[in-house]
C-alpha cells in the first residue's frame, strides 16, 4: 500500500510517498533529510505535533494597548498530538513571573512525557 | 536638530536590516539601524509559531527566538541601533544621503551615510486592495493585526471566525485561532489552489477539521454593528455560480490576502519600482536605480523563510561594503522572466561572480524543468519534483555558467519553467 504525506517537520514540506512493505515496515521516499522518516512512522503510527503558545505574563494587564501583555512559550520537542488540547490548558493557567530568559522552562516534563515548555523570548 | 555620520544606514531592524548591518560592521564600517518599533526583530516578535532558522541556525525556532538570536549577534558591535524611531523621509539625490527621522527622544534626527540599505520589510494587504462589497461592520481584520492582538496584547478579536484567503498568515492564525478557544468555520480562497505552504495546510487546516473552499469568491460581508456572516460564491470555469451562493455565519472576518513590500519612502526618493514584485528593481550588488541605495528582504520582494531573507540581507550587506570601497561588477547580464516565471530577484547577474537568484514561479506542477539559457542557448537545467506559486525557487549562477554571454553586447539570460 502506498501513501503520499506531506513532512511537516521543517518549512520544506517534502513530499513523502510511504510505502507499508510485507513485514509492516514503512519505506519512505521523497524525504530530503532524516527526520523526513521519522515523521512519516509518527505519523501514521502516533502524530506527534509542536506546540507554541502564549503565557500570562504576571501583573501585566490591558490598560496598556501595545503593550507586551503575553510571552510567547513552545515545547522543546512535538506533544502527541491527542493530548494537545490539555497541554494548551495548562499553558494558559501559567502566569509568569518577570524576568524570564529565553529557554527557561516553565513546565517541565509534562505529565511524565520528556516534553517540556520553555519561554521563546526574553522579558524583564 | 540632533545631526550623525555613518557609512551606511540600514532602515527598519527586522531580520534583513539586523543581516545586513552586521556584514557591514564586520566589514569595518561605521553604521546604524532605524527602527520605528521599541525593539527589534520586526515581524518575528508576533510569529510565535515554530519553523524559523532551519537554515541559519540548524535548528527550529520560533520568531521570537530567531529574532533574540539575531540580535545576540549585535551585541559586540559597534551598530547603532536607534529604535522608536521612523523615517519619515529620504534625500538621496547626491553622494551624501539624507535621512530625516523622527522620535519621541530627540524629536527630528538627522542621519548622513554614503549608503543606505532599505529593508522596511512588507505590509499586508486590506479589505480595500480587494475590495470586498457589503456592510462595514466592526470585526474585520488583517491577520496580521489579529496576530499580533492574541500574541503580544492578549487579546482575542472574536469566537466565530472565518478567513479570506489561503496566505500563511492566515492559516498559522486559523490555528492559533483555534487554540485560543475560536472557532474558524473556513478558509475562502479565490485561486484553485492555496496561496499558502502545503505543511501549513496540513497543520493548521487539516488537524482541526477546518474546510478549505477552493476557487470560491467572498461577495458579501454581512452586518449591522458587528459581523454576522460572510456570502462566499463559487467559481467554476471561471464563471460566478451565483445560484450556489451560501452563508456562512461568524463574527470575526481575518483577511490573509497577501503582502506588499512598503516602498512609500523609497518612491518618493525616486527608487524605481518592479510592478511584479512591488519592490525595488535592482542590479547583481541588489541596488536600486539610485547609486548607493540598496534593498533586501521583504521589501525587495516577499519571502516566505526568513533564512532566506537572511541570507539576501548578508549579500546585500556585503555588497555595500564592496560598492563603498569602490568596487562594482564589472559585466553584467538582464535577467528575463521567461515562461511560467512571474518575477525574478535581482534583475541582473554579475557575469564573474556566484549569483544568486530567487523567482516565483504561476504556475503547480509535479516534474517540471527549469531552465536558464543565455542569449536563447540552454546553459542550465534544474529537475524540480513540485513547484506551486507559494514556495519561492532559488537558482545559482557562476561564472562558468555564464560564459557564454560574456562575448555579447546586452546579453539576456532567461530563466524559465515548463
Ligand atoms: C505571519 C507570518 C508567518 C511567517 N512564517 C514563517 C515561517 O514559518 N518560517 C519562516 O522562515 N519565515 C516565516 N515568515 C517570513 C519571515 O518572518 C519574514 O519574511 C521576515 O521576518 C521578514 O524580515 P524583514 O526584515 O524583511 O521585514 P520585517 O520583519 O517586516 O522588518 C521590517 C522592519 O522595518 C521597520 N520599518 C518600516 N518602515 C520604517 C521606517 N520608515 N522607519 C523605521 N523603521 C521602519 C518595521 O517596523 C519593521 O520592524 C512569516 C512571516 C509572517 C508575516
Ligand atoms: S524531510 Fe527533512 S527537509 Fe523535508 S520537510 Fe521533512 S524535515 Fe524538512
Amino acid at each position: 500500500m502506498s501513501q503520499e504525506l506531506v513532512c511537516i517537520t521543517c518549512p520544506m514540506g517534502c513530499r513523502l510517498t510511504v510505502d507499508t512493505l510485507t513485514d509492516g515496515s514503512l519505506e519512505v521516499s521523497g524525504n530530503r533529510c532524516a527526520r523526513g522518516i521519522k515523521y512519516a512512522n509518527e505519523e501514521l503510527l502516533a502524530p506527534k505535533r509542536m506546540v507554541s503558545a502564549t503565557a500570562r505574563i504576571a501583573g501585566a494587564g490591558h490598560e496598556a494597548l501595545d503593550a507586551i501583555a503575553r510571552l510567547p512559550v513552545r515545547t522543546t520537542v512535538a506533544y502527541p498530538k491527542e493530548g494537545v488540547l490539555e497541554l494548551l490548558a495548562a499553558i494558559y493557567a501559567l502566569n509568569v513571573a518577570l524576568p524570564v530568559k529565553r529557554g527557561d522552562v516553565l513546565i517541565k516534563d509534562y505529565k511524565g512525557s520528556g516534553v517540556d515548555v520553555i519561554a521563546a523570548r526574553t522579558l524583564s | 536638530m540632533k545631526e550623525l555620520n555613518f557609512d551606511a544606514v540600514v532602515i527598519g531592524g527586522g531580520a534583513a536590516g539586523m543581516a545586513a548591518a552586521i556584514e557591514l560592521d564586520t566589514a569595518g564600517f561605521s553604521c546604524a539601524i532605524v527602527e520605528r518599533e521599541e525593539g527589534l526583530g520586526g515581524i518575528l516578535g508576533q510569529c510565535i509559531h515554530n519553523g524559523f532558522g532551519l537554515i541559519e541556525f540548524n535548528e527550529e525556532l520560533t520568531g521570537p527566538e530567531f529574532a533574540e538570536r539575531m540580535e545576540e549577534r549585535l551585541t559586540g558591535s559597534k551598530i547603532a541601533s536607534f529604535t522608536g524611531t521612523t523615517v519619515m523621509e529620504m534625500d538621496a539625490r547626491a553622494e551624501i544621503k539624507t535621512l530625516y527621522c523622527y522620535t519621541a527622544k530627540y524629536g527630528v534626527l538627522r542621519l548622513n551615510a554614503r549608503a543606505i540599505v532599505l529593508a522596511m520589510g512588507c505590509r499586508e494587504r486590506n479589505r480595500g486592495n480587494i475590495r470586498i462589497p457589503g456592510d462595514r461592520p466592526a470585526g474585520v481584520y488583517t491577520a496580521g493585526l489579529a496576530q499580533r492582538l492574541v500574541n503580544i496584547e492578549g487579546l482575542v478579536p472574536g469566537k466565530n471566525a472565518v478567513i479570506i484567503g489561503s496566505g500563511d498568515i492566515g492559516l498559522i492564525m486559523a490555528r492559533r485561532m483555534s487554540w485560543v478557544g475560536c472557532k474558524v468555520h473556513a478558509v475562502v480562497e479565490i485561486l484553485p489552489y492555496p496561496s499558502g505552504l502545503t505543511r501549513n495546510i496540513v497543520q493548521c487546516l487539516h488537524d482541526f477539521g477546518i474546510p478549505l473552499y477552493l476557487s470560491h469568491l467572498t461577495t458579501r460581508i454581512i452586518g449591522k454593528d458587528r459581523v454576522e456572516g460572510v456570502e462566499v460564491t463559487p467559481i467554476e470555469n471561471g464563471a460566478m455560480m451565483h445560484e450556489k451562493a451560501f452563508v456562512i455565519p461568524c463574527d470575526t472576518v481575518l483577511l490573509s490576502v497577501g503582502l506588499v513590500p512598503e516602498n512609500e519612502l523609497s518612491k518618493t526618493a525616486g527608487v524605481e519600482l518592479n510592478p511584479m514584485t512591488n519592490g525595488p528593481v535592482v542590479d547583481s550588488m541588489l541596488m536600486t536605480n539610485v547609486p548607493g541605495v540598496f534593498a533586501c528582504g521583504n521589501v525587495l520582494h516577499v519571502h516566505d523563510l526568513v533564512d532566506y531573507v537572511a541570507e539576501e540581507a548578508r549579500r546585500a550587506g556585503q555588497n555595500v561594503a564592496r560598492w563603498l570601497k569602490g568596487d562594482k561588477p564589472s559585466r553584467e547580464a538582464r535577467l528575463k522572466a521567461g515562461s511560467n516565471v512571474r518575477y525574478l530577484a535581482p534583475s541582473r547577474v554579475d557575469l564573474d561572480r556566484d549569483n544568486k537568484l530567487y523567482l516565483r514561479t504561476l504556475i503547480v506542477k509535479n516534474g517540471a524543468m527549469l531552465e536558464v539559457k543565455v542569449n536563447n542557448r540552454v546553459v542550465k537545467t534544474q529537475k524540480k519534483s513540485h513547484i506551486q506559486p507559494s514556495e519561492m525557487i532559488t537558482v545559482e549562477l557562476g561564472p562558468k555558467d555564464l560564459e557564454s554571454a560574456a562575448g555579447s553586447p546586452d546579453p539576456v539570460v532567461e530563466v524559465s519553467i515548463n
